[in-house]
C-alpha cells in the first residue's frame, strides 16, 4: 500500500521536475546549435510559476475545463507508467488528455486556435497507430502488455525491435512538437500560426498545459527506456542520444504541411514497423 | 506570504513574454526594435520570448502613433493582455505623435489610448536605448507599487 503510494508520489514529482528540466536543457541545445548562449537552465520553471501567477482570463469555461482535464489525464497516464501498469491502458489515456486539449481550443472562435486544433488532430491521427504498432511490438515480443514483464525481460528490446524504435522516434517528435512536424503549436511559428492550439489558453491555464505537456514528454521518454531496459547505463544513452538526436532533427528541418505529415509518417512508420512486426512472427 | 509574493515578482522580471505592435510607425522605430530581436542580442538569455498573441504576453512594446483607426485596436490589443502588464513606447511618435503630431488623422501619442509604464524618447532609438527601456518596465515589474493601469491589484 504505501509503495504504490510512494510510486503515485514519484509520479506527480517526476513529471514537472524531470520534464522542466528536459525542457530547459533542450532550449540550451537549441540556443547552442544557433550559435546563441541561451537562457538559464531552470527557465521553463520561471515561465511556469509566472504563468501561474497571472491574471485567470478566459475565453470560456469549457476552455479551462479542458485545461484541467489535460493536465488530469496527463499525470494519470505517467502514474500508470510508474505503477507499471498495462501500456495499452497507458496509451489510452494519455489520447483522452490530447483530445481534450483540441476541444479547449475548439471551443473558442479565433480562427488560430481552430486551425492550431485542426492539426493537432491530423497530429494525433498520425502518431496513434505508430504508437499502438510500437506496444503490439512489445507483446509479440514478450507476450504481454504489462510493463512489470517487458521491464523483467532478460534481453535489450532495441535488438529485436530496431525499426519500431525508428517509428517510436517519429511519433516522439510529433509528440514533443518539434520540426518538422510542429504544426499545431509552436514558438517559432507565430507569423502563421500565433500559437496555434494554445493561442487562447492564457495565464494559469497556459502553465497547466506547459505542466501537461512535460508530463506527457516524460511519459514517451519512459517509453523509450523499454528499448534497453536491462541496465541503467543503457537506458541513459539511449535516452541521450535520443533526445540529442530529436534537437538536431528539429534545428535542422523546418515546418512541412499537414499532407506531407500524414503521408510520410504513415507511409514510412507503417512499413517500418510492418517489415518489423513480420521480422518478429517469422523468428 | 510577503515572501512568496517577493519571489513570484522576481520570477516575472525573469522571464517577460513580449509583443510588439506597430500602431502607425513609419517603420524606422520597428526595426530597431526587431534588430533588438535577433540572434545577436539573444535576448532568450534573460528569459524573454517574442510572442504574437496579447494573451500570452507581459510586455507591449508599441511604436508610432495613435490614429482613429488603430486606437480600438492599440486599447483591445491592451485590454486582452492580462495582468500584471507593462507597457513600453518607443520612439517620438509613440511618446507624443511626433513629426505627425498635427496631421488630422492623428490622436497623439501611445498614453492617449493605454497607460504607459516606459518612455523610450528617439527618432528612432538606439536599439540599447529600448534595451534599456525594457529593462526599466522589468523593475516596474517587480515593483507592483509602480506600476500604471493595473486590472485589479495583483
Ligand atoms: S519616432 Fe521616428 S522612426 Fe519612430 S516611427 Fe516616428 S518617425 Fe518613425
Amino acid at each position: 500500500m504505501t509503495e504504490t503510494a510512494v510510486l503515485i508520489l514519484c509520479g506527480l514529482i517526476a513529471g514537472p521536475v524531470v520534464g522542466g528540466l528536459v525542457s530547459g536543457l533542450d532550449r540550451i541545445l537549441t540556443a547552442r546549435m544557433q550559435s546563441r548562449i541561451g537562457p538559464p537552465l531552470l527557465q521553463p520553471f520561471f515561465d511556469v510559476v509566472k504563468l501561474l501567477a497571472k491574471e485567470p482570463l478566459v475565453v470560456n469555461v469549457w476552455q479551462a475545463f479542458c485545461a484541467y482535464c489535460y493536465i488530469a489525464a496527463a499525470s494519470i497516464a505517467l502514474v500508470l507508467f510508474f505503477l507499471q501498469s498495462d501500456l495499452l491502458l497507458i496509451f489510452f489515456v494519455q489520447a483522452v488528455g490530447a483530445v481534450f486539449l483540441v476541444v479547449g481550443a475548439l471551443s473558442s472562435t479565433s480562427p488560430y486556435s481552430q486551425i492550431g486544433a485542426h492539426r493537432e488532430l491530423l497530429q494525433i491521427l498520425s502518431y496513434e497507430p505508430l504508437l499502438v504498432l510500437v506496444v503490439v511490438g512489445f507483446y509479440l515480443e514478450t507476450g504481454s502488455f504489462k510493463l512489470t514483464d517487458i521491464y523483467a525481460w532478460p534481453h535489450p528490446m532495441l535488438l529485436k525491435l530496431p525499426f519500431l524504435f525508428i517509428v517510436l522516434g517519429y511519433a516522439l517528435t510529433i509528440k514533443l512538437r518539434k520540426s518538422p512536424f510542429d504544426l499545431s503549436t509552436c514558438h517559432h511559428a507565430h507569423q502563421e500560426l500565433v500559437k496555434g492550439l494554445l493561442t487562447d489558453y492564457s495565464g494559469p491555464f497556459l502553465a497547466l498545459t506547459e505542466i501537461g505537456h512535460w508530463f506527457e514528454v516524460v511519459l514517451m521518454l519512459g517509453v523509450c527506456t523499454l528499448f534497453w531496459a536491462t541496465s541503467w547505463i543503457g537506458m541513459a544513452v539511449l535516452l541521450a542520444v535520443t533526445y540529442f538526436l530529436e534537437v538536431l532533427v528539429d534545428n535542422v528541418t523546418s515546418r512541412m504541411n499537414w499532407r506531407w505529415m500524414l503521408s510520410y509518417v504513415w507511409g514510412v512508420g507503417l512499413t517500418l514497423s510492418l517489415v518489423n512486426l513480420i521480422w518478429l512472427h517469422q523468428g | 506570504m510577503q515572501g512568496i509574493k517577493r519571489f513570484i515578482n522576481q520570477l516575472r522580471a525573469k522571464s517577460p513574454w513580449l509583443l510588439h505592435f506597430d500602431c502607425g510607425s513609419c517603420n524606422g522605430c520597428d526595426i530597431e526594435i526587431l534588430a533588438c530581436l535577433t540572434p545577436v542580442y539573444d535576448v532568450e538569455r534573460f528569459g524573454i520570448i517574442h510572442v504574437g498573441n496579447p494573451f500570452h504576453a507581459d510586455l507591449l512594446l508599441t511604436s508610432g502613433t495613435v490614429n482613429h483607426r488603430n486606437k480600438k485596436v492599440l486599447a483591445n490589443l491592451y485590454s486582452q493582455m492580462p495582468s500584471p502588464k507593462i507597457v513600453v513606447a518607443i520612439g517620438a511618435c509613440g511618446l507624443s505623435g511626433g513629426i505627425f503630431r498635427e496631421a488630422y488623422n492623428v490622436v497623439g501619442g501611445i498614453d492617449k489610448v493605454i497607460p504607459v509604464d516606459v518612455y523610450v524618447p528617439g527618432c528612432p532609438p538606439k536599439p540599447e536605448a529600448i534595451i534599456d527601456g525594457v529593462v526599466l518596465g522589468l523593475g516596474k515589474l517587480q515593483a507592483p507599487q509602480e506600476r500604471n493601469g493595473e486590472r485589479k491589484e495583483a
